[in-house]
């Protein structure tokens, strides 16, 4: 490995290798963002509990079969060959067109979407029951539980597994080269078709995929402890303007260090 | 006196397990009940038929004069009057003291927020716990959690509370200032029914008392006459048990 050739890898292309990392950025963001909006609809609708008689019960049944058979067969097949069959697909047997960019992002979410129902579905079932007894007893139907009380919980408690599927997103884009979606992973094979630099090139854009996982993992980690909040509850943390001795100390230091 | 809960014949299985057999009891307005009994009694499943988190098997329960097992009755609305205390106080964990409070006023009845909040200081005032508005949940001890269900149940306005044994899931020195509260509501002329192992509690504030036994109900009386001349043979065997327990 050169470094020289590294850099001027950099300083010749990195217009492309931008324009891809922004691509791959922009489809996984928008992908996993539709995706969790899907997988939260879906493992709503798949605990609602199922009344014991009437045509709602059937309804319910078949909505929930359909839902699974969805689940199933996105889980269940690679997204380079679902990518393959949606775009070229919906061309040729449905005269449907398509930009890259938009099945891109239509594939990553129908996938995240997958994924996700199954993550919302299990953080519904993991909150405790007294929860939702506590939403009924006080009249709330199932909606407005789900709504108000239930799934702000899920949401927080599914956050890192969210970040999970974002993380997987920035690197499963790679596969869209396949459909000629100018990402990342698209972007430096034209490079290397230029330079035939494979090895250098790659390793640019390698460094710029763990940047971007890195930063946006970190990102959610924070946001996680925003919500969370303090571990403890300070009372008239506003009002009380007695000073403690610690408070006092840590002002003359200041003072002091000031000067 | 005006029956405001009327139980008749109320069951309940659960598979083959009959938890509750013909349960036929009433409270009037305004009174003070406490259900006593070991275990497995059913006395939190009989509190839970009531306000409809288990549906009973058989039997009616009238309120107010209807009947709230048809099924044309507005569950929802009979569920607003009737305000539940929970054993693991259940308190809304995305919520604030504040918010737990207010959800429930202003998303089932409607409330404004500044109406809502009003309400809602007015009750953590009658709990102690309105320096604790901003606090989440998790942030707060088992009694102070229970002080602010029992506040959260009482901003909804209803007209029966129902306790299902607030006080078994505290430290013994917690109990204290969740009964005081308690004690203060009984004084208040709120109609109330408490599941309940506080015997002491129990005998003090209940206008009535009933023993419940294997799914039935064993005895009822005034507390003088459960706890200190009970008719039936496995009250005395209960009371004497819970009372060597205590010393």
């Amino acid at each position: 490995m050169e470094l020289s050739v590294i850099v001027k890898t950099i300083l010749k292309y990195w217009p492309m290798f931008l324009r891809g990392a922004g691509t791959t950025l922009f489809i996984s963001i928008i992908g996993t963002l539709i995706g969790s909006i899907i997988g939260l609809l879906i493992g709503v609708i798949r605990t609602i509990p199922v009344p014991e008689k009437g045509i709602k019960k059937y309804i319910l049944k078949v909505i929930n079969a359909i839902l699974s058979a969805y689940v199933e067969v996105f889980r269940g097949t690679p997204m380079i060959v679902q990518a393959m069959v949606i775009y070229y697909g919906s061309k040729q047997a449905f005269d449907i067109d398509m930009t890259p960019l938009f099945a891109g992002i239509f594939i990553v979410s129908i996938n995240t979407g997958a994924y996700m129902a199954e993550i919302v579905r299990g953080g519904i079932v993991s909150i405790d029951k007294g929860q939702f007894e506590a939403s009924y007893a006080i009249g709330m139907s199932h909606l407005q539980a789900m709504l108000n009380v239930i799934l702000p919980q899920v949401i927080r408690n599914i956050l890192p597994a969210t970040g999970n599927e974002f993380v997987i997103n920035i690197k499963d884009t790679s596969v869209l080269n396949v459909i000629a979606v100018t990402e990342l992973f698209f972007q430096t094979k034209s490079i290397t078709g230029i330079n035939f630099k494979y090895f250098e090139t790659f390793f640019i854009a390698s460094v710029i995929y763990f940047v971007m996982t890195f930063t946006v993992t970190r990102i959610l980690r924070f946001i996680e402890r925003k919500i969370d909040g303090p571990e403890n509850y300070i009372l008239y943390a506003n009002q009380m303007q007695v000073e403690t001795p610690e408070d006092a100390l840590r002002r003359e230091r200041k003072r002091i260090g000031n000067y | 006196m005006e029956k405001i809960i009327d139980i008749q014949h109320l069951s309940k299985t659960f598979g083959t397990n009959e938890v509750l057999k013909d349960i036929n009891f009433s409270v009037n307005k305004g009174e003070v009940v406490c259900i006593i009994g070991s275990s497995g009694s059913g006395k939190s499943t009989l509190l839970r038929c009531i306000n409809l988190l288990e549906k009973p098997s058989g039997g009616r329960i009238i309120y107010k004069g209807k009947n709230i097992l048809d099924d044309m009755h507005d569950v929802r609305a009979y569920r607003t009057k009737l305000g539940m205390v929970f054993q693991q106080f259940n308190l809304f964990n995305n919520h604030d003291v504040l918010g737990n409070c207010m959800v429930g006023q202003i998303k089932v009845l409607r409330r404004s927020k500044e109406e809502a909040k009003e309400v809602a200081m007015k009750y953590l005032k009658v709990v102690g716990m309105e320096q604790f508005i901003n606090a989440k949940p998790r942030q707060l001890s088992g009694g102070q959690k229970q002080r602010v269900a029992i506040a959260r149940a009482l901003s909804m306005n209803p007209e029966v509370m129902l306790f299902d044994e607030p006080t078994s899931a505290l430290d013994p020195e917690m109990v204290g200032e969740v009964l005081k509260v308690m004690r203060e509501l009984t004084e208040s002329g709120l109609t109330m029914l408490i599941v309940t192992h506080e015997m002491g509690f129990a005998r003090e504030v209940s206008d009535r008392v009933v023993f419940m036994d294997k799914g039935v109900i064993a005895e009822e009386g005034s507390p003088e006459q459960i706890f200190n001349n009970p008719t039936q043979e496995r009250t005395r065997e209960f009371l004497k048990r819970t009372l060597q327990q205590n010393q």
